[in-house]
């Protein structure tokens, strides 16, 4: 009686405190809180992680561990289970990757758009073309030198399918693939005098340090949609599953929104959050996680 | 001009502040590259020892094998190491990829080739007679090796030294094992390549000096070393 009772205390005294605790606790502690993310140069160059991420550290107890390579190489340590989530952009891709089951769904976050670059004097006229294949164009028939990323990340991608766009094999002693990151290929145009593409981010963030200028912007084909991608549970059962949904979760709240569009260098906004157009999507894809 | 002195004297000011993330990197370095030379150091001077004094079939081959691997690149070093210990690879249960001890392990490879070579030289180079001396006065195995190691204590430091010096300003394997996790496993060369690649260049440089002035302290000592084993 007594022992059933002092059992009854105890039982009822944890589950006191585990609700108490649930609710009231400053900073949880996560069973697992080492959380590995692959991502983007663009994302960690630009700043917006330094300036995100410890918000979510101190909410959520996790601590996240970024790993910033190109979206191709992103995405491979993501299908090998070398990283727990994934955030990058370059949309096929992206589709593919949960397609062939190496990750669970793809949540989309924010967005910006690719911007053309190129020299002060702008040799090959590039200013005043209204679409990216125009202007790849002009470069092509100028023989102006043209930056690549070369290093299949999502800026590489996109570039290349622009060059497809204007039905240009790009090649030549003009077309040079620097295999580097966006900040050093940036760097590199500069010092060269030539043209390149960039996502808008790295470029405001390294406006002040190049003599680049912007030569064209607004063609629709430049959207630059980011999504996270949390890797399959299912691939790999000991994966900080639980880590991966608690960072979507909170980059697709109205929180983590707020935050990422708050982000600004020089005053200028670099990514504009877009959870909420597919959130009713998102929403019926959640009870796993809760 | 003045660009490069104004990142250097920004630079300056990092060091002097005490800019925790600097030192912070600083520490993460010496602490990967310590260990790696403290796990690396007594398998290979055991190796060393072996291949000077041993009598074995292969002996000349495994000679062969320490000096050609001296000259794999880091990079190479970095891959194979990645794929051993990525998830999909043999190693992979482990889960050691991009952590402090992937980087130890990266560095440990590619001291160890250096640290046998250069002190199997070293031991190749020295008298045949102390160990035998050494062994006449009746001394057991371990003390005549460790007789031997005394005698050459200098020509075995500069090996280390020049090992440590080699993997402290590593960037290939680390940036490959470690993956440049801000305070986890970014060390001073990989903070150096990413703040480069950003257009940070005082940071880099503020970087560069620390691994230039380590490696000024290192050669004074080599040279210190050296100096004394003229003289004695």
């Amino acid at each position: 009686m007594l022992k059933s009772l002092f059992a009854g205390t105890v039982l009822a005294f944890s589950l006191m405190t585990a609700q108490a605790a649930d609710p009231a606790a400053e900073t949880p502690k996560p069973v697992n809180p080492v959380l590995k993310l692959a991502t983007t140069t663009s994302t960690d160059n630009s700043g917006l992680l330094k300036e995100i991420l410890p918000v979510f550290e101190k909410e959520s107890g996790y601590q996240v561990q970024v790993i910033a390579v190109g979206t191709g190489k992103a995405l491979k340590m993501g299908e090998d289970g070398d990283v727990d989530v994934v955030l990058v952009h370059a949309r096929a891709a992206e589709d593919q990757f949960v397609e062939d089951g190496h990750g669970d769904k793809r949540y989309g976050v924010m967005y910006n758009d690719f911007v053309l670059l190129g020299p002060e004097d702008d040799k090959a006229g590039v200013k005043g073309t209204e679409t990216a294949a125009d202007a790849l164009k002009k470069i092509a028939e100028a023989k102006a030198i043209f930056v690549s990323r070369g290093d299949d990340s999502g800026t590489d991608k996109m570039e290349k399918s622009l060059w497809k766009d204007a039905g240009i094999t790009p090649e030549g002693e003009w077309y040079r693939e620097a295999g580097q990151g966006m900040g050093k290929v940036i760097q590199m145009a500069g010092e060269l005098g030539g043209y390149t593409l960039s996502d808008r981010g790295t470029w405001l963030a390294y406006t002040d340090k190049s003599p680049l200028t912007l030569v064209l912007e607004g063609d629709e084909k430049l959207f630059n949609p980011y999504g996270i991608i949390a890797v399959s549970q299912k691939k790999y059962p000991d994966i900080n599953h639980d880590g991966a949904q608690a960072l979507i979760d909170w980059m697709v709240s109205p929180e983590g929104q707020k935050i990422i569009g708050d982000f600004k260098i020089n005053g200028k906004q670099l990514f504009i959050p877009d959870a909420d157009a597919d959130e009713e999507e998102q929403a019926e894809d959640l009870p796993e996680a809760a | 001009m003045s660009r490069l002195l104004e990142a250097s004297g920004h630079a300056l000011e990092l060091l002097f502040s005490g800019d925790p993330e600097l030192w912070q990197i600083v520490g993460i370095s010496f602490k990967t590259s310590l260990l790696a030379m403290v796990l690396a150091t007594p398998p290979a001077i055991l190796a060393a020892f072996a291949l000077a004094y041993g009598h074995f079939a292969g002996r000349r081959v495994l000679i062969a094998v320490f000096s050609t691997l001296l000259s794999a690149p880091a990079v190479v070093v970095g891959l194979t190491l990645y794929l051993l210990l990525s998830r999909q690879g043999p190693l992979g249960d482990l889960r050691l990829l991009f952590t402090q001890t992937a980087m130890v392990l990266g560095q440990i490879a590619l001291a160890v080739p250096m640290l046998v070579v250069m002190m199997h030289s070293t031991l190749q180079g020295a008298d045949r007679r102390v160990w035998e001396t050494a062994r006449m006065l009746g001394a057991g195995h371990l003390r005549a090796f460790l007789t031997v190691l005394l005698e050459l204590r200098f020509g075995l430091m500069a090996a280390l030294l020049a090992t440590f010096g080699r993997i402290i300003a590593e960037v290939g394997a680390s940036m490959m094992l470690g993956g440049n996790i801000l305070h986890y496993t970014r060390n001073i060369p990989t903070a150096i390549a990413l703040e480069t690649s950003k257009g940070e260049f005082a940071q880099g440089i503020a970087l560069g000096i620390v691994l230039l002035t380590l490696s000024l302290i290192l050669n004074l000592l080599l040279h210190y070393f050296q100096g004394k084993g003229q003289v004695g």
